[in-house]
């Protein structure tokens, strides 16, 4: 089925036709943009125009004649603790130079401006980056090797010559040129690429399934699952809204390789920013040729269309998904049959998360061999993960498959914030589990992490230190299940009500031992009772915190103690007057007025008025606030 | 529906005019419930009983199955709702950062519950699980502008200014959205 006419090469419309003498790259991801980053493009671009020494061009100008600098929003530039981050080239006299600078606010812009660009010297203080030498921050990036993430924080998303000028669609102009279906199923099947949505089933495997079947009419579709539902994974929103033609491109390859000529992307409502530019990517995409109809000149043709989801993170389940798009309740249906044989509207139907489908151009350009090579007995490749929660440097770090937790945590997550303890790990989301220290040195691989009762899930990694409590913790999800059970099995719509209803009882400090039991018994109901991945997963935070803490649940049930002080009705305040300065600051911002003291002397609180909200212990400068 | 800073249309006519034009662009097309939906809320806000009859007509389905769809996924309302969005993100990074004294706080600073509006229906909060900034946890998105890092204190501020910007601007023209609540100004480069 090779092309049978003369293709046309991708390339970008408008040229890049001028090298700026400044180039400032400013990341506008959720995360920068949640930083202030957009007030921070705003103020150079003010700032820039009202000094007047650089002409301001946009990207494609020629202005060959003048000094210039080109201001540009990328999408997420990984380290998203130190947003807003701002990258600035200078090619100057010959000689170039990349500095990143952190936490960039528009005041900082003017001195920016001012002596690095126009002085040429570095500002240390506010340092992130440079090709001078390392600083603390080169952990961060010094372990990553971007394949998926390629382009993401460098390029404008919105720019399509600006994927074309980077390599992009020449993935698609090869496998539309000199391979086959077969070549290409061939070629993911030999790179080892497994699903990045949480699964990890294999991709290629996958895709000669979906090409074996076939429909009376001859439609199957190409669907692209974009419903990021864990909470505390977003490598797929920052994907989408830092290169979706990326994800375009591997979308179209698949179509290819199994014969789809329709896609769908189903997105969620809640990523506003990655919906705005996947809408602009597909429309100048199909405008280019690079998709619909007759693609790059070729036999092949597909269309994408967005859907929005309506919020249900059960639609991240394949068959619940179709369901959605289909305007029904997104409800999982029973397999088989496959969605494979029969998915979307009764057709042979392909489903791959946005990670995934993001880094198949990387292996048809680099080949399958580049990327089996990294990676990890049989997890191969790099994979994204979202480092959150109470770790130094949150943010996106694509690594090998393979590394220690240890290693990403404290590598390139730098450790727990504060100086606080590390108490575990949380990976994989509601589906998956809390892992404690003695765990940290095992390698991130699918079958590892599944053995410990955790999964590698879509790679969020939330760190929780001694300041939370790892039953509150599972009772947090199981809160999150429950809402989202979709209802057809009763074990799960059920059974998770029952189990959150324990976990909140345990938590309020009514719990007894034998409630530890029957917890577990009923987790284990849940999980063999639940026909999809929800209700199957459901009980896995609880599996493991009772397998990794039991004796946090135990102090919570027998000594009635919380002992990161989160269960507030297993807390009580005092006030230490050694410590106490009579500084009244508790005072005031005590609700209930049950703190009481003249100032200069000893306060005190009444606990019979006291609501635990904790304000004052949050408050206090001098620790004098205890919390037992 | 994200709420692109949520200037409904108040012109009665118009809205019936757009409905009247989404109702036909999906009539009879497969999967057209959800969006039909969407769409309707989009137009008026929320789905009063009348927009679902017609919705269900248009896609050739019991009314009893579009209300099961609407009550089935979280984006859709029944019931009229606030201009501006508050969402308080209660993702895990979020959770573990201190998103419940975060929620707690704006629902004490706008004398309201999470899903209540407020009675000049300027304002609602919605508690949401995550909107994709972790590393910025804890997050608040009013509109579609997240704020992160966020302390208690620090979101009470936000939404303070937030408010004064909304007040400041409808004193001057009555439906105005304020600078910075859902437009990408400065954004294009």
């Amino acid at each position: 089925m090779a092309a049978t006419r003369t293709l046309v090469r991708p390339a970008p419309q408008n040229p890049r036709l001028t090298v700026p003498e400044v180039d400032i790259r400013i990341c506008l991801g959720t995360g920068g943009v949640a930083a202030g980053s957009r007030e921070v493009l705003k103020a150079f671009e003010e700032e820039l125009a009202r000094q007047d020494v650089l002409a301001v061009i946009r990207p494609r100008e020629d202005k060959c004649e003048g000094r210039t600098v080109s201001v540009t929003g990328t999408g997420c530039q990984g380290l998203c603790a130190m947003d807003p981050l701002v990258e600035i080239h200078l090619r100057r006299n010959g000689k170039s130079s990349k500095v990143t600078y952190g936490l960039v606010t528009p005041a900082m812009v003017p001195e920016i401006i001012e002596k690095h660009i126009l002085g040429g010297e570095v500002i240390k203080k506010w340092l992130v980056l440079t090709d001078e030498g390392p600083t603390e921050y080169n952990p961060f990036y010094d372990a990553q090797e971007k394949l998926t993430l390629r382009h993401v924080g460098i390029i404008d998303p919105e720019d399509i010559d600006d994927y074309l000028e980077a390599g992009g669609y020449q993935a698609l102009y090869k496998v539309l040129s000199e391979m086959t279906p077969a070549e290409v199923i061939d070629e993911i099947k030999r790179s080892g690429l497994r699903g990045r949505g949480g699964a990890g089933f294999p991709t290629g495997q996958k895709w000669e399934f979906a090409a074996g079947y076939q429909s009376p009419d001859g439609v199957k579709y190409f669907i692209c699952n974009g419903d990021e539902g864990d909470p505390g994974a977003f490598m797929d929103c920052s994907a989408l809204e830092g290169e979706p033609h990326a994800v375009f491109e591997g979308m179209a390859i698949g179509a290819y390789a199994i014969g789809a000529s329709v896609g769908y992307m189903y997105v969620r409502a809640e990523y506003p920013l990655a919906l705005r530019r996947i809408k602009i990517g597909l429309e100048v995409a199909e405008e280019r040729g690079l998709l619909g109809d007759n693609i790059m000149g070729s036999d092949f043709s597909f269309h994408i269309k967005l859907k929005e989801g309506a919020g249900a993170f059960v639609c991240g389940e394949e068959t619940a998904l179709m369901q959605s798009i289909e305007g029904d309740r997104g409800m999982p249906r029973l397999r088989p049959p496959f969605p494979a044989e029969s998915g979307l509207w009764r057709r042979p139907t392909n489903i791959n998360n946005v990670e995934t489908l993001a880094v198949v151009p990387w292996i048809i350009t680099n080949g399958a061999a580049a990327f089996a090579a990294r990676g990890y007995e049989n997890s191969k490749g790099t994979k994204v993960f979202a480092l959150a929660g109470k770790v130094n440097r949150t943010g996106l770090a694509e690594v090998p498959m393979g590394m220690t937790l240890r290693e990403v945590i404290f590598g390139i997550g730098g450790g727990v914030k504060k100086g606080k303890k590390f108490k575990a790990v949380q990976m994989g989301g509601p589906s998956g589990g809390c892992l404690p220290e003695s765990l940290l040195d095992l390698p991130v691989d699918y079958e590892t992490i599944n053995k410990t009762g955790a999964i590698v899930g879509s790679g969020g990694m939330i760190v929780i230190d001694e300041d939370n409590c790892i039953v509150d913790t599972a009772r947090y999800f199981l809160s999150f299940t429950q809402s989202e059970s979709c209802g057809k099995c009763p074990p799960c719509r059920i059974g998770t009500k029952r189990m959150l209803d324990l976990l909140t009882k345990i938590c309020e400090g009514k719990g007894t031992l034998a409630d530890l039991d029957f917890l577990e018994k009923m987790a284990e109901q849940v999980k063999i009772g639940s026909l999809c991945a929800l209700g199957g997963t459901a009980p896995n935070p609880v599996f493991t915190a009772l397998k990794y803490f039991r004796d946090e649940f135990e102090e919570h049930v027998v000594d009635k103690r919380c002992r990161a002080g989160i269960c507030t009705a297993l807390v009580t305040y005092s006030i230490d007057p050694e410590a106490c300065t009579g500084c009244r600051a508790c005072v005031r911002v005590c609700p209930t007025e049950a703190i009481t003291g003249e100032r200069k002397e000893a306060h005190v609180i009444d606990n019979e008025l006291c609501i635990k909200c904790g304000a004052c212990y949050e408050k206090c400068r001098f620790d004098a606030v205890r919390r037992s | 529906m994200t709420t692109e800073a949520t200037t409904y249309d108040t012109d009665e006519q118009e809205q019936e005019e757009r409905f009247a034009e989404l109702l036909d662009r999906y009539k009879g097309q497969a999967g057209a419930l959800v969006p039909l939906l969407q769409g309707g809320q989009a137009i008026f806000g929320y789905l009063p009983e009348d927009v679902m009859r017609r919705v269900a007509k248009a896609a050739g389905e019991p009314l009893s199955k579009a209300v099961g769809v609407a009550t089935f996924y979280s984006q859709f309302r029944l019931r009229p709702h606030a201009k501006h969005t508050i969402r308080c993100c209660h993702g895990t990074a979020c959770h573990v950062s201190g998103a419940a004294r975060i929620s707690e706080e704006l629902e004490k600073c706008l004398g309201i519950e999470a899903g209540e509006n407020t009675p000049d229906m300027l304002y609602t909060i919605e508690e949401v699980h995550c909107v994709g900034a972790c590393g910025m946890a804890p997050v608040v998105m009013i509109n579609d502008r997240a704020h992160g890092k966020l302390t208690p204190e620090k979101a009470v501020e936000v939404v303070k200014a937030f408010k004064a910007e909304v007040e400041g601007a409808s004193a001057g023209d009555g439906r105005g959205a304020p600078a910075g609540a859902g437009g990408r100004e400065g954004e294009d480069t």
